[in-house]
């Protein structure tokens, strides 16, 4: 290759012959090491500490920022689970209420009104009926006792035999009166 | 592509193919009795592009970053984390980011250099250059491990592989000693070197080519051709922007991976 190179440039340049791509120029080298070194040393010295810097304050500021946000979300949490719980007990308190009124509602209701008239007609024919039976059981036992009052007042007619005929005049007239009072008392003599 | 041009040469039609020659600058000016050239500018003119850039970017170290800080930070992030923190370790490579930065946009832009009109050359072409990032590399990374492991111990890390049976030693501790302590250097600066070089060549040579075939070579053959070395001239260039780019990232990486072999508790 090296040789070849400087066939041609020999061929091209008539005599001058170029150095070697591969020759190692002191000037070169020394000028690099020199401009790399202080272009190094700035950027140390003024660029990479700027950007750092920059870097930390903003994961600072960020990292800050997030848990500002953490917080913020923990409170809203907390917030929410109170108003869920607060929402969860006016419910509970809601069924209590729809419970309670359930059960009383019969009393209070049109329903109610139809079972007391029942009730009330129920009472109202059996007390008919316990005044009938106390009426037959009253008819039965007068029916007795007339029969004896009647017997009473014969003998009490003839035992006493019309001493005073106003006496016997009110007797007449008070059986008559007691038979017209009673009602079953004709039948019954 | 130098065959290529020799057979051009050869053929006798007056083309002068690139060749060294092309990367030879006369002196611009002389300091001191030092010449200056063309490269030797581009070099000091890139060191002042990254400081400037990267100080006007970070001066003003705002939380909420302006465009520019942006794209400094966007550039100084690149270099920090996905050459730094992840080849070298979160826990010992933040002293090095400074180095990193400013090697890998040193070289960057010197290479860049060649697409840029009116410069158009790429520093590191001139292997001198290359030279001097690579010995300093050289001295970085096997002084941070003697740092750390002492000069036996050292030694010891970059020769001797672990889990190799003590029979193979004879064999492999020269292979390694010669692969991590003698050619990485080498590689190192001829890898970047020869990519500039080959590059720079190669677009002279459609360009110069594509002119001499329109204009000296002529006919419908020679301006056919020569528009086609153009338009190669073209896609080369764009390729070469990536090679460039490629270039001073793989410079870097491996800097930093020879930082991190240096450092590494285990082979």
């Amino acid at each position: 290759m090296k040789s070849m190179f400087l066939i041609l440039a020999e061929g091209e340049e008539g005599g001058h012959t170029p150095e070697s791509p591969l020759a190692i120029e002191p000037v070169e080298i020394v000028l690099s090491l020199i401009v790399f070194a202080l272009l190094f040393l700035a950027v140390r010295k003024f660029v990479v500490p700027n950007f750092e810097k920059t870097y930390a304050e903003r994961t600072q500021a960020i990292e800050g920022g997030l848990a500002a946000a953490e917080n913020k979300q923990a409170e809203a949490d907390a917030k929410l689970a109170e108003l869920e719980q607060q929402l969860a007990d006016a419910r509970h308190e809601a069924a209590r209420i729809r419970e309670e009124a359930r059960e009383q509602g019969p009393r209070s209701s049109p329903r109610c009104g139809e079972q007391a008239q029942a009730e009330s007609a129920r009472i109202v024919e059996h007390g008919k009926a316990q005044i009938e039976a106390e009426r037959q059981q009253a008819v039965t036992s007068l029916r007795a006792e007339v029969g004896t009052l009647a017997t009473g007042l014969a003998g009490r007619i003839v035992g006493e035999s019309l001493e005073d005929d106003a006496r016997q005049a009110r007797v007449v007239e008070r059986f008559l009166a007691d038979l017209e009072t009673g009602p079953s008392a004709p039948g019954a003599n | 592509m130098i065959s290529a041009a020799s057979t051009i040469t050869a053929a006798g039609d007056g083309f002068t193919a690139p060749g060294p020659a092309n990367f030879e600058y006369p002196e611009l000016f002389s300091v001191g009795g030092v010449d200056v050239t063309k490269p030797m500018v581009q070099l000091v003119l890139a060191g002042i592009l990254v400081l400037a850039f990267f100080w006007m970017a970070s001066r003003r170290a705002a939380m909420v970053p302006g465009r520019l800080q942006f794209a400094g930070e966007g550039a100084y992030n690149f270099v920090r984390n996905s050459v730094g923190r992840d080849i070298i370790g979160s826990h010992d490579f933040q002293r090095f980011v400074p180095y990193l930065v400013a090697l890998f946009f040193f070289v960057l832009v010197n290479n860049l250099f060649a697409s840029i009109p009116f410069i158009q050359f790429p520093t590191f072409s001139r292997s001198s250059m290359a030279y001097a990032l690579a010995g300093l590399s050289w001295l970085i990374y096997n002084g941070v491990g003697i740092a750390k492991h002492g000069f036996v111990g050292y030694l010891k890390l970059q020769s001797i592989p672990s889990g190799v049976p003590a029979a193979m030693y004879p064999l492999l501790v020269p292979l390694e000693f010669f692969s991590n302590i003698l050619v990485r250097p080498v590689t190192l600066a001829l890898r970047l070197f020869a990519n500039m070089f080959a590059g720079h060549l190669l677009l002279i040579l459609f360009a110069t080519g594509g002119l001499y075939l329109v204009s000296e070579y002529g006919g419908a053959v020679g301006v056919i051709s020569g528009i086609a070395a153009w338009v190669m001239a073209i896609l080369v260039s764009f390729l070469e922007i990536l090679v460039q780019f490629l270039q001073a990232y793989v410079f870097v990486l491996l800097n930093a991976m020879y930082i991190q072999g240096a450092l590494a508790d285990e082979h």
